[in-house]
């Protein structure tokens, strides 16, 4: 992997405009070399994934505090699989009930990180996820 | 406050004792750390004693609770007549369920409400919009037309509490179907109490749920100036927020700083459409966070007061005492909140809220313990309520006016807090203001700087919360935790399609039409908002007739 960057789209999706811990990660990715692009807010599922393929991006990390993971999250999962990208880690987070996620795990999230979060556990995971 | 005689027999001695007896304390037990920060970064002396007061003048700084510039207080016995209004910010779901929320929060000896609005609902669609999907009732009671806020305040007489509502982009379509709700009460709007957040700049910096550009924006907000001077006397017309921008990562200094800038721009506004600064700034109003630091959080409070009332009376000539005073609601810090250990949150409200009593805040609201993991349980609402209760009735801290006054430390603290913020005003003066200053993204920067050191300062164990990076233990699931019903959003579908066919709908397109015309002119729009709720056009249909005139805002994202 020596070369290439990881490439990180951080997406909110929905109608939430919580968008500290989203830029903060961003940030502390960027930090840790990674290329990051941030979306900004009022994102709909089309357009993440939309943007994720311009971008050729290897992780898309959304950040929902809304409650709205339960719609939107699922949503940009299935135009993932539409568009047959299987190669795209996800990973989510805000404030999201532990009972959510199993479910979200099961339909192909790889890690939901949960306020309190080290940035440094989000780094670690993306790293090793992608090879 | 001290001759100059004294002074100096007190810096001698000060030194004496430094060189001597501290000195040689530090040999032996060197401090716990190198470096100590207040809550929001900024470097603490070991002790703090007249020296740092010595340019203070009691009088001019300070003088006495009610008095220029209200440093102490903007009334003359604050706690003392009358505790701070106690609001708890509600809703979810239904208008129904909320209406019942409401009336338990009044059971329990609440005594203002305080309503939150979903996000479909602050963005201006309706539970039908394709943007709304998942979001209907969420984070607030869903409102699509007049009959869902008939519902919502469905037994609560409108002449007996206040209410404050946390909207701000389609600010004049619910203050207009509050004002039509209580007219079917047969409460006159001049009779109405309560607060309209109404504040659209702090939305573009920190809270993020705008509709449209500034200078359309910037026309609402001063047409509710108007209306409200005219007709609803008692009413807050804004509430310039610096919670959002604190939450999003500000420092106490930035806090006051941005808060006050916008407060400028809003008053600029409104004396650029000719109202008169004595007409409508007695009906501003503030919503400031409370942290966990303690003292550097009173101070923060008290160097907003005495800065507000400087710029009203220096920059805008304002004569109306009234004018002069920063009256404003307080909320504890939703980023405080940890998810581990729940429980523990319910002692730093108790910091938070205790920092925004001897803050002198007119109105409180108390997070609840459970807020980081979701919307708060009935139970976890009382204790928050119970909390604020207790520092009224118990703690004593009520009984004299701003008793941290002349304490060394808090009065340090506040000096400079103000200098600060000074200092960050006149940079966005500089800049053109504060529209400018979010355009060229300098205030949004600044916060996420802020932000981004905090959670460094965390993971490097710099700062400490009990719980996430010290003393962590195993812990279970929460329990009890509130969930809002699933069948909301289809049920607001639901009554939407059924209030469409019920209304007469040849009326509710006459009157969007006559919005539309008066859009386009620069005549006041309340009255004519005012039509369209009382015909039952939905929320989502006033607001897309004011986007197809107005356009709509696009955030500029720098990281």
């Amino acid at each position: 992997m020596e070369g290439k960057k990881i490439r990180v789209l951080i997406a909110k999706p929905g109608l939430d405009g919580h968008d500290r811990g989203a830029k903060v990660v961003a940030r502390a990715l960027r930090d840790a070399g990674m290329e990051v692009i941030y979306t900004g807010l009022r994102q709909t599922p089309e357009q993440i994934v939309e943007t994720a393929i311009q971008e050729d991006v290897d992780v898309i990390g959304m950040s929902i505090l809304s409650g709205a993971h339960t719609h939107l999250f699922p949503k940009a999962m299935e135009l993932l699989k539409e568009n047959n990208i299987k190669d795209i880690i996800v990973i989510g987070g805000g404030v999201i009930p532990e009972e959510d996620i199993p479910k979200l795990k099961k339909i192909g999230i790889a890690e939901i990180f949960t306020p309190g979060t080290d940035t440094r556990d989000i780094i670690k995971f993306i790293k090793e996820k992608v090879k | 406050m001290f001759d100059k005689e004294e002074m100096k027999k007190i810096k001698q001695s000060k030194k004496k004792w430094e060189n001597n007896v501290v000195q040689k304390t530090l040999e032996r037990f060197p401090e716990r750390k190198d470096k100590f920060i207040t809550g929001s970064g900024k470097e603490v002396e070991h002790l703090y004693t007249p020296v740092n007061l010595e340019e203070s003048d009691h009088n001019k700084d300070l003088n006495f609770p009610g008095q220029y510039p209200y440093t102490r207080g903007v009334q003359p016995t604050m706690y003392r007549g009358r505790f701070w209004t106690m609001r708890q910010y509600a809703g979810f779901g239904t208008a129904e369920e909320s209406n019942k929320r409401y009336k338990y929060l009044l059971d329990q000896g609440q005594t203002g409400l305080s309503v939150a609005f979903d996000l479909p609902t602050q963005i201006g669609y309706d539970s039908d919009n394709d943007m709304s999907l998942g979001e209907v009732g969420k984070v607030g009671v869903a409102i699509d037309s007049l009959k869902d806020m008939e519902m919502l305040f469905d037994g609560i007489p409108l002449d007996k509490v206040s209410t404050s509502m946390t909207i701000n982009a389609p600010a004049p379509v619910l203050l207009a179907m509050y004002i039509a709700v209580a007219e079917k009460q047969g409460v006159a709007p001049k009779k109405l109490k309560g607060t309209i957040q109404n504040d659209v700049l702090k939305e573009y910096i920190a809270r993020g749920t705008y509709i449209f550009p500034p200078v359309p924006s910037m026309r609402l907000i001063t047409n509710i100036f108007e209306f409200c001077f005219k007709e609803m006397s008692l009413w807050n017309t804004i509430s310039i927020s610096g919670y959002h921008i604190r939450e999003a990562g500000a420092t106490a200094v930035q806090e006051v700083a941005f808060t006050l800038a916008d407060g400028i721009a809003y008053v600029d506004a409104a004396i650029k459409i000719g109202l008169k600064v004595d007409d409508f700034a007695p009906r501003l109003s503030f919503f400031f966070n409370a942290h966990n630091d303690l003292l550097e959080e009173v101070a923060k409070f008290r160097a907003a007061r005495r800065l507000w009332a400087k710029i009203m009376k220096e920059r805008f000539e304002a004569k109306n005492k009234k004018s002069l005073m920063l009256r404003f609601h307080t909320q504890t810090a939703g980023c405080t909140l940890t998810a581990q250990q729940p429980d523990n949150n319910i002692t730093r409200v108790t910091i938070q809220a205790l920092a925004a009593v001897l803050g002198g805040t007119q109105s409180l609201h108390t997070n609840s313990r459970d807020e980081a993991l979701a919307l708060p349980a009935e139970d976890s609402v009382r204790i928050a309520l119970r909390t604020q209760q207790v520092l009224a009735y118990e703690s004593g801290v009520t009984e004299t006016v701003d008793p941290l006054a002349g304490s060394y430390y808090v009065e340090t603290l506040t000096n400079e807090i103000e200098k600060k913020a000074f200092e960050y005003i006149e940079k966005i003066d500089k800049l053109g203001g504060v529209t400018q200053a979010i355009e060229k993204g300098f205030i949004q920067q600044e916060i996420q700087n802020s932000a981004y050191q905090y959670q460094k300062d965390i993971e490097e164990s710099k700062r400490i919360v009990v719980g996430v990076n010290k003393f962590k233990i195993k812990e279970g699931s929460p329990k009890g935790l509130l969930k809002v019903n699933p069948e909301v959003g289809r049920r607001q579908v639901g009554e939407l399609k059924k209030l469409k066919e019920e209304r007469d709908n040849h009326k509710v397109k006459e009157n969007l039409k006559l919005l539309e015309k008066a859009a386009k002119t620069d005549a006041n729009l309340m009255p004519l908002i005012l039509n369209c709720v009382k015909s039952y056009a939905t929320l989502g249909e006033i607001c897309d007739v004011l986007r197809s005139i107005f356009g709509e805002y696009k955030e500029s994202v720098k990281l």
